[in-house]
């Protein structure tokens, strides 16, 4: 053999759980920089209103939010105007829910790759939510925007919001992983995760603040990955009390959800091109 | 001493059939199954509903030759194929692979209709392994072997016509720069032209020094580009050596006699839920012989199928007729057969059976592909290419189309004609 050549392949039957194999998702970088390349152009291309799609989610749910749920006393933080009170709650909502559905997703809907070719296969759900983070920082802009409208200065920790973006991302892509790998076998997936999501809705503090959550459903509540999340986007851009204790809780939450995810993944990922 | 590129060493795959198989499984089935017995004892699988599509299958490739894999349909080819790429996992053996790999299962493999092309040339590059500066420092020159007009470049692919898009595909895919390239039937695509402009690549690339593995059904293509070739059948070799012993005998044993096929198990047929193939035979004439019928005589083709769910439309039986050259003769649809069929309540085996008049035929083999089809919008629920073949023997007895002519008798069928001659009155 040559000295300089690589190590070889070797192809043999895989049994157990591997690693998190990080050093070959490092090796296929390109192919993930042009999946998510294509998602975002294929994703905008026949579209009229384009990248305006990625603010238009949030400031229209925020409107509909506002109209109904605005004048419910106490439901958002006292001396916060409501609209911005939502929007901030729903910028990284929207993050999340849209990387959720893309990273469950992202399997099956490139199964011609995954029948085809080989690559690393946890680059699928991973370009899926890359590319929807560049609608995030759009959208983080208007949020930012919003609040000069309303008179409100945005404080140092605005800088902040890069990584609770990533934070959201994360938990997605820790519930986007299981749901990926389960959707190759049962496509269930396909139709249980809108409604994940709308369920979802409801139990983050999005519309609401958790102020109105029962003591003694306090504990269940921040298990929800995205509760301390939105919180801490809260405090981040709007203010308020600094909420450690439940980014804390959220933040072991998706690590561990991710962590185990991503072990399943790769234990069943070898069967994905005959089952798919 | 040569170097190895590729060891395979007892490699072997096994599929579970049944209700593993189901690609749409649904969660609820495995939940009432737990239900159903919910102390674990789940029903055991026998080991009759698993099929190995490859089996103790070993070689060792040299780096810098082109090796050829040929065998019929589901003779493990393909997994073989799927197993050295890495996008399926063996179940048994191991294989080692000494360079940078890439593998070429279809032609335009990561194409987005909505992309221009090209952003398809750098999206199917990454696809297929590329580098970005490596597709960079290639375009121009795929651009050129694809032969499409630049101007077209930014249009997307979805307005190319098919041929444009298959020599796009091929074009990137001709430029892959891995020491190791498993190719699968690519070359089927594409006009004439085209296809001869491919091979050339191709055997360009096996004589760089490259090490190419090559399935294939076209044998020209196979002894052109392959000096050594590997035969499967059943999931394993049955003939590794040159190319024109293994080829010689994969059209002897194989294809050249086989002129009954029969699927027992209707999970293991080609089929889908609305109908699956049973059996399809050439129907040996009295003291005849099924493998060679005489040009003289009628040849029946029996099919049996079985019509799985009842609806609206009438499943019937269609037979594609081709010759060695691959031509197409004809195609032949039991319409008629559908009044049969109407108003069936359950599953029901079907049997057809079409006659092809005697006198009729060309001289030589001819295969047969079988389908059972509908045709609102045209939907083949099961085929079976080249499933049969047979061989028409003129004897020239004097009697036929040829009469006493002798020599060399062209044309794809050789009907016997009426001719009216007469001394016109004048």
């Amino acid at each position: 053999m040559r000295p300089t050549a690589p190590a070889p392949t070797v192809i043999r039957p895989s049994t157990g759980w591997l690693g998190l194999g990080v050093p070959e998702l490092w090796a296929f970088r390109d192919l993930a920089y042009f999946l998510v390349w294509r998602d975002l152009k294929v994703r905008y291309k026949q579209t009229a209103f384009g990248a305006a799609w990625a603010v238009l989610q949030p400031v229209l749910l925020m409107v509909v939010f506002s109209a109904f749920l605005g004048r419910i006393a106490g439901i958002g933080a006292s001396g916060v105007p409501y609209p911005l009170f939502a929007l901030a709650g729903l910028v990284p909502w929207t993050l999340f829910s849209q990387s959720l559905n893309g990273a469950a997703n992202s399997l099956v809907n490139n199964q011609n790759l995954i029948s085809k070719v080989y690559f690393p296969r946890l680059l699928l759900p991973l370009s899926a939510v890359a590319s929807f983070v560049v609608d995030f920082l759009i959208a983080a802009v208007v949020l930012l925007l919003a609040m000069l409208l309303f008179g409100w200065a945005p404080r140092s920790t605005f800088l902040l919001v890069p990584f609770l973006g990533l934070l959201a991302v994360f938990a997605a892509l820790a519930v986007g992983v299981w749901l990926a790998a389960i959707n190759v076998r049962y496509r269930d997936v396909k139709y249980a995760v809108p409604f994940l999501v709308q369920l979802w809705l409801f139990a983050s503090p999005v519309a609401y603040s958790d102020a109105l959550v029962p003591p003694q459903l306090r504990l269940v509540f921040s298990l929800n990955p995205m509760a301390g999340v939105i919180d801490a986007f809260r405090w981040a851009t709007l203010g308020g009390s600094r909420p450690d204790g439940s980014i804390l809780t959220s933040a072991i939450a998706i690590a561990v959800i991710l962590l185990g995810g991503i072990a399943y993944f790769r234990r069943v990922e070898r069967n994905f091109a005959d089952t798919i | 001493m040569p170097e190895v590129a590729i060891t395979a060493e007892h490699l072997g795959k096994r599929f579970r059939l049944g209700r593993d198989q189901d690609p749409y499984g649904r969660l609820s089935e495995v939940l009432s199954g737990i239900i159903r017995a919910p102390f674990g004892r789940q029903v055991k699988r026998t080991s009759a509903t698993d099929f190995w599509a490859l089996r103790d299958v070993s070689f060792e490739i040299e780096a810098g030759s082109a090796v050829g894999i040929i065998g019929r349909n589901g003779a493990g080819k393909s997994t073989l194929l799927k197993i050295l790429s890495r996008i399926t996992s063996p179940t048994s053996g191991t294989a080692t692979l000494h360079g940078r790999i890439a593998s070429l299962l279809e032609v335009g493999t990561g194409f987005h209709p909505e992309l221009s092309g090209t952003e398809n040339i750098y999206l199917s590059g990454a696809v297929l392994g590329m580098r970005r500066a490596e597709i960079r420092r290639n375009f121009d020159e795929i651009v050129n072997f694809s032969g499409i007009d630049p101007q077209f470049l930014d249009t997307p692919v979805k307005r190319y016509s098919s041929g444009m898009q298959v020599r796009l595909g091929f074009a990137v895919a001709a430029h892959l720069e891995s020491e190791i390239l498993l190719v699968d039937e690519v070359l089927a695509v594409g006009d004439a032209n085209f296809q001869a402009k491919c091979i050339g690549k191709m055997s360009e690339i096996g004589r760089s020094g490259r090490t190419v593995l090559f399935v294939s059904h076209s044998m020209p293509a196979v002894l052109r580009l392959c000096s050594r070739v590997i035969l499967l059948d059943g999931g394993s070799v049955v003939s590794d050596g040159p190319s024109h012993a293994a080829i010689r005998r994969y059209l002897e044993s194989d294809l050249g006699r086989t002129s009954e096929r029969r699927w027992d198990a209707p999970d293991h047929a080609p089929g889908d839920t609305v109908a699956r193939l049973r059996s399809v035979r050439v129907v040996a004439p009295r003291g005849g012989s099924a493998e060679e019928v005489d040009i003289r005589q009628p040849v029946e083709i029996e099919v049996e199928y079985w019509v799985l769910t009842p609806s609206e439309q009438q499943p019937t039986a269609n037979l594609a007729f081709w010759n060695d050259a691959g031509v197409c003769l004809f195609i032949s649809n039991d319409w008629r057969g559908r009044d049969v069929i109407t108003g069936l309540s359950e599953p029901t085996l079907i049997r057809s059976t079409c006659t092809i008049p005697g006198n009729f035929l060309a001289e030589g083999r001819v295969l047969v592909t079988v389908a059972v089809s509908t045709f609102n919008p045209p939907t083949a629920h099961a085929i079976e290419r080249d499933a049969i073949a047979f061989h028409v023997i003129d004897r020239s007895e004097g009697d036929g189309v040829r009469g006493d002519a002798s020599g060399e008798w062209p044309g794809a069928i050789r009907p016997l004609l009426e001719w009216r001659t007469i001394l016109p009155a004048d």
